[in-house]
């Protein structure tokens, strides 16, 4: 406990104390964000807001944000970033497609079969990611950005670029019906959060990314075998990159090439509001489930106010860049206070491309 | 000049592979060695062409710009609707200075962010390419304006070597667009290679603290460098604009991925510090021969994304030996 408690200092460049303080003051500000949002969203239209229908609808489409988000919190979080996650979601749709719709008269086992080939086949797809960055030494940006076209042009290729319907009644359910009243979708979610936020906050694999994250030399010197733990968070985020293309293949009851692209930004701009830093080693999971909650409180106030898919697209780039500002703003003014800054900390930071 | 090395090598091996896809695509099809035919292979690279030149320059600063499709479609949008109507743009090198303009102050807006606020340059212009994008459909306008201010047209009129089709109408040849295209080439070129503030540039993407410490001005060079990146842009919306014959605010977009697997294949590192202008120009063309081949060869275009994804992870595999595991270990790469 003592060690890891060393590591996690030398890790996020604070002291235990100085990061406890950081993260609280990150989810206070989220929690001030989503409190505003949400008085916003009640006095501009109570009815709408405040019904049982938009409740439901938000519990079926949030999952698919959150789940690729957690995807790219994990990419992040070691440093990279992960620009297929959304290409990964429609392949593993479009494969688990290929044995719906040919179903016929087993249509439980052709779900089961299709969950698993989607879920088979994200992993995979992350499993090439990791390799990519950490066997060929890949910058995340070029591998995933490279994976991404790959992925989609496969996808593209694979259906002839239209969409693929016709599912059993079975795997349908899995994205359109409730269990004890409550969306199987966010059911699915919600274990899901829970468990990264265990693998990252409770678990040695989750300490040995952060530092993986923070200083790769620091990591590198601790003993730590880097291709390993960069590998398996690639696979990892690659396998929850897969069950949403199964959750959004469900919903949509078809999978097609270019499904969900706007998820991307989204899913981005979500990690970084959410109080993961883009150079690594710094985030919560919490903190990323307050900011989806804050930006789908966000994106039905657009709703409200019948913001067009452009002034929206608009709104989501400010978001990210104002979001991106005060944190760092804030980061300074905390850096500046205590006495036991890491100065070369900060100047790593400069470095990251 | 210590790098000349590796990039003279890497660049004979484009060449090469340069040499090879074109004597395959004319051994299919022998009407590829024309001069026409080339004429249309460089026209087609000079929008690719003009983005890359962009991309490099920001690559070299250590920094990487996404945006610049966006930033493209705005100032050819822009430069149509508001330089036709008030007459700021009646000849073409007001235009071209409209356009370039607006690109430039565009482009120092991404250098602001990156820099005042030390954010990663890739997650900057995904924002701000989202801001620019969704800005010019919601707030300009989305109507396509397809009487193209003749300023603008000007660009794609032939400069050179042209033929007379039937009426007589100049066909074929060098137009115009491929012309700026190079003399851009040949600045940049120059620019990056021969100049106080090329170095700059260089050792700024190289190692930035070092050249913080050298005393070198890190925030001119900053902007300069993605100001010229957005300044190119914005010449390669006037020649998408003066290609297609119309300003149309919903094109270029998803352009940013083929053109850093351009550059990238070129030899400049997303790490900073290196890149050519020749290796670029060299990228480009091979992408642009490839695409020219899978429809020479009959391979559906949905093929076009598998292979340009392979070839983008293909040679970055190859190039990316030069880092050694120690320096990645480091996390210096």
């Amino acid at each position: 406990m003592r060690r890891a408690a060393v590591l996690e200092a030398i890790a996020s460049g604070w002291s235990r104390r100085q990061r406890a303080r950081h993260a609280d003051a990150d989810l206070i500000r989220l929690g001030l964000f989503v409190l505003v949002a949400l008085l916003a969203a009640m006095t501009l239209s109570p009815r709408h807001f405040f019904s049982a229908a938009n409740f439901e609808s938000m519990a079926f489409t949030l999952p698919e944000l959150g789940l690729l988000s957690l995807a790219m919190m994990l990419a992040m979080f070691s440093g990279g970033i992960d620009l297929s996650v959304v290409a990964i979601a429609n392949l593993s749709g479009i494969l688990a497609a290929q044995i719906l719709v040919r179903s016929g008269a087993f249509p439980l086992a052709a779900t089961l079969g299709a969950a698993c080939l989607g879920l088979a086949g994200g992993a995979m797809a992350g499993a090439f990611n990791g390799l990519l960055i950490s066997s060929l030494r890949i910058p995340p940006i070029l591998a995933t950005l490279g994976s991404m076209q790959l992925l989609t042009g496969l996808a593209t290729v694979l259906t002839g670029g239209a969409a693929v319907y016709g599912f059993p009644e079975p795997f349908l359910a899995l994205g359109n019906e409730t269990l004890l009243g409550i969306p199987i979708p966010f059911l699915i979610f919600a274990a899901v959060a829970v468990a990264v936020a265990i693998l990252l906050g409770h678990t040695t694999f989750g300490l040995r990314l952060r530092l993986v994250g923070s200083s790769r030399s620091v990591a590198f010197y601790s003993g730590l075998r880097l291709e390993k733990v960069l590998f398996s968070s690639y696979v990892v985020g690659g396998l929850l990159a897969g069950m949403t293309g199964l959750l959004m293949a469900a919903r949509a009851a078809s999978a097609k090439a270019d499904y969900g692209t706007s998820y991307l930004l989204q899913a981005i701009l979500l990690v970084v509001l959410g109080g993961v830093r883009p150079s690594g080693g710094v985030g919560r999971v919490p903190g990323v489930l307050l900011a989806l909650a804050a930006l789908q409180i966000v994106a039905s106030l657009f709703n409200v106010l019948r913001l067009g898919n452009f002034a929206k697209e608009f709104a989501w780039g400010l978001l990210l860049l104002v979001v991106m500002i005060t944190n760092t703003v804030l980061d300074r003014r905390a850096a500046r206070r205590p006495a036991t800054t890491s100065l070369s900390n900060a100047q790593n930071k400069e470095k990251t491309p | 000049m210590i790098m000349r090395h590796p990039n003279r090598r890497h660049e004979a091996v484009l060449s090469a592979v340069l040499l090879v896809l074109a004597l395959f695509i004319g051994l299919i099809n022998p009407g590829f060695f024309s001069a026409e035919a080339a004429f249309d292979l460089l026209r087609s690279s000079t929008v690719i062409g003009l983005f890359a030149l962009g991309v490099l320059v920001a690559l070299v600063a250590g920094g990487i710009d996404v945006s610049l499709p966006a930033i493209a479609a705005f100032c050819l949008y822009t430069t149509a609707l508001f330089g036709g109507a008030f007459g700021v743009a009646d000849h073409p090198v007001l235009a071209l200075g409209l356009a370039g303009l607006t690109g430039a102050v565009l482009g120092t807006m991404n250098a602001f962010f990156i820099h005042q606020f030390a954010l990663p340059p890739l997650i900057v212009t995904l924002g701000t390419a989202s801001l620019i994008r969704g800005g010019l459909l919601a707030f300009v306008g989305t109507r396509i304006v397809t009487d193209l201010p003749e300023s603008m047209a000007a660009f794609s009129h032939p400069a050179a070597f042209a033929g007379s089709g039937p009426g007589g109408a100049p066909v074929g040849g060098l137009v115009v667009s491929f012309l700026m295209f190079a003399m851009a080439a040949a600045g940049v070129a120059f620019l990056l290679g021969r100049t106080t503030l090329g170095r700059g540039i260089h050792a700024l993407g190289g190692a930035p603290e070092s050249a913080r410490r050298m005393g070198l001005p890190i925030a001119r060079l900053r902007f300069i460098a993605h100001g010229l990146a957005g300044f190119l842009a914005g010449l390669a919306g006037l020649a998408h604009a003066s290609q297609m014959r119309n300003a149309n605010p919903f094109d270029l977009v998803g352009t940013e991925l083929t053109v850093i697997a351009a550059v990238v294949l070129g030899g400049a590192s997303v790490a900073g510090g290196r890149g050519t202008v020749t290796g670029t120009v060299l990228g480009v063309l091979i992408l642009v021969l490839v695409e020219t081949g899978l429809v020479i060869v009959g391979l559906s275009s949905q093929w076009h994304k598998v292979v340009l994804g392979g070839i983008l992870l293909l040679s970055v595999a190859t190039t990316v030996r030069r880092v050694s595991r120690a320096a990645w270990r480091e996390g210096m790469a």
